[in-house]
């Protein structure tokens, strides 16, 4: 499902779980991301906030 | 053993340093505490009168840094940054409904098939572990340990029960500890799945942040270390940390090193297997080459072919290559393996190292906590590839698929299974690619038919986690 939401930053594995692109979410994706996290049914999508180094 | 480098008693029933080896495990068998106190001394606990503050205000975990002890429970991580970390996390928690900071967790779970010197260490130095919990407890400030041991091994969980109890006795604690009796299973034994246990759930590994330095028993600041790290801890709170870094010369080539780091440093419990005469549990001065443990072990009983390094996360290294290497973690990385729990591994020509590599990873695969669906599915398949190329007659397709297997496994669950899983066989097909060209060419040689060296207990090929 999240793959189909945000085609930009994740991809799917042969078992359907989400590969996602390394590297902070863009910010003009972040709405989509935020969207994606929450609607995840098995809870397996996490956003975090980036360190500033 | 030889009884050379056993420890004496000082005048006025100080200790005098352990000189040589061996350290941790006594010449003469298995010490009661009488004869424990008798040999080291008591235990410099802060405020005994007459050792307290022997470090000043650096203290213990002081001492520790510049020890440079790293932790023998495999991830070789710095034990004195460790318990600063908790004893920072354990202040800053505070008080918790009388409780305060934090709590320490001694881990001789042992869950590694190939390792047998938590089990050792338990049975002939157990003082020396709870010496070390007590250190480590009223180091980092914690008001309780646990002390998580294999379900299976009735007879430590008795004995050591009773070592606690003769040391309540005589306040030899500081704490109160409390056994943890941890199910099989590679990874019931690993940090957060001790944690999870201790707090009364499922013995599997749980996602991190918070690590359990941070939030782990009761939400506590937890100090997880291998029991045979609060072993050396128990020693060098008594004689120091620069007696823990003096072994000896070190042979072999430099390795540069910053001061305080202790990867060569010091001694180590390395357990030995496969084709050797003596196989069992050498304690070693780290940075020992292989070859010299080995001969020290009575040579290889069979023509040797290769060294698995590490255990079941390590490395395989073709025997040549492996011969002249040093004992240690960084010296194993750089060529592709890793000292993990300091378990060695000698592979004779007779056997197969693709089938020996299928076969484990099968296990692997079977213990997964199926929390994970790159895990669960990904180290299945894994197994199932290595079977093609360990059984079958692999064309080219087989690797490349194996290849994006191992990049699929990677850096994708809750914990080390899968990496340490990819590491594995990744350097199996290094190790042994002129197997691999064999059996493309040839199919399976007969060595694959024999019966595997490597053990998994319980394990049957096709058994599902």
């Amino acid at each position: 499902m999240c793959a189909e939401l945000l085609p930009e930053l994740i991809t799917t594995d042969p078992w359907g779980y989400p590969i996602i692109a390394p590297g902070p979410v863009p910010r003009d994706l972040l709405p989509l991301a935020r969207y994606a996290v929450t609607m995840c049914p098995t809870l397996a999508l996490l956003l975090t906030r980036a360190e500033r180094t | 053993m030889s009884a050379a480098g056993a420890v004496s008693a000082g005048p006025a029933g100080s200790a005098l340093p352990p000189r040589g080896l061996p350290r941790l495990i006594p010449a003469d068998g298995p010490l009661r505490l009488a004869d424990h106190v008798e040999r080291y001394g008591p235990v410099p606990f802060r405020d005994r009168r007459g050792h307290g503050g022997r470090f000043g205000a650096a203290g213990l975990i002081g001492q520790v840094e510049r020890a440079g002890l790293t932790g023998r429970g495999g991830a070789c991580f710095p034990a004195g940054r460790k318990l600063r970390s908790v004893a920072e996390n354990g202040r800053r928690a505070g008080p918790l409904r009388g409780q305060s900071g934090a709590v320490v967790v001694a881990n001789g779970a042992e869950s590694e098939p190939t390792s047998a010197k938590d089990r050792l260490l338990l049975t002939f130095a157990p003082h020396l572990v709870l010496d070390g919990i007590a250190l480590a407890a009223e180091a980092v400030g914690a008001t309780r340990a646990y002390l998580c041991l294999h379900e299976s091994s009735d007879k430590l969980v008795f004995d050591l029960g009773a070592a606690i109890v003769e040391r309540d006795r005589v306040g030899q604690n500081r704490v109160p500890v409390q056994m943890v009796p941890v199910p099989g299973g590679y990874v019931a034994g690993q940090e957060t799945s001790l944690v999870n246990q201790i707090n009364g759930k499922a013995p599997k590994p749980a996602f991190v942040p918070p690590r359990p330095f941070q939030k782990g028993a009761h939400g506590r600041p937890t100090l997880v270390q291998n029991v045979e790290t609060l072993a050396h801890i128990a020693l060098i709170a008594r004689f120091g940390a620069d007696w823990f870094r003096h072994l000896g010369p070190v042979p072999g080539p430099a390795v540069p090193s910053a001061p305080g780091s202790g990867a060569m440093a010091g001694s180590a419990l390395v357990t030995l297997s496969g084709a050797v005469r003596m196989p069992g549990v050498y304690e070693i001065a780290l940075g020992m080459p292989v070859g010299e443990l080995i001969r020290r072990a009575g040579g290889p009983s069979e023509q040797p072919q290769a060294i698995l390094a590490g255990g079941y996360f390590g490395g395989w290294l073709p025997y040549a290559r492996a011969h002249d290497v040093p004992v240690s973690d960084p010296t194993l990385r750089a060529v592709g393996a890793a000292l993990g729990p300091g378990v060695l591994i000698l592979l004779p020509e007779s056997a197969c190292g693709l089938a020996e590599t299928a076969w484990i990873a099968s296990y692997l695969a079977s213990q997964s906590a199926g929390q994970c669906g790159p895990c669960l599915n990904g180290l299945p398949a894994l197994a199932e590839m290595l079977a093609q190329l360990a059984f079958g007659r692999p064309d080219g397709s087989a690797l490349g698929g194996t290849e994006r297997l191992l990049a699929l496994v990677t850096r994708r669950g809750a914990c080390h299974l899968p990496d340490g899983t990819a590491a594995f066989v990744t350097s199996a097909l290094t190790a042994f690619a002129g197997d691999l060209r064999r059996h493309a060419s040839y199919g399976p040689c007969p060595r694959a038919r024999r019966r595997p060296v490597l053990p998994a207990p319980g394990h049957a090929w096709g058994a599902k986690p």
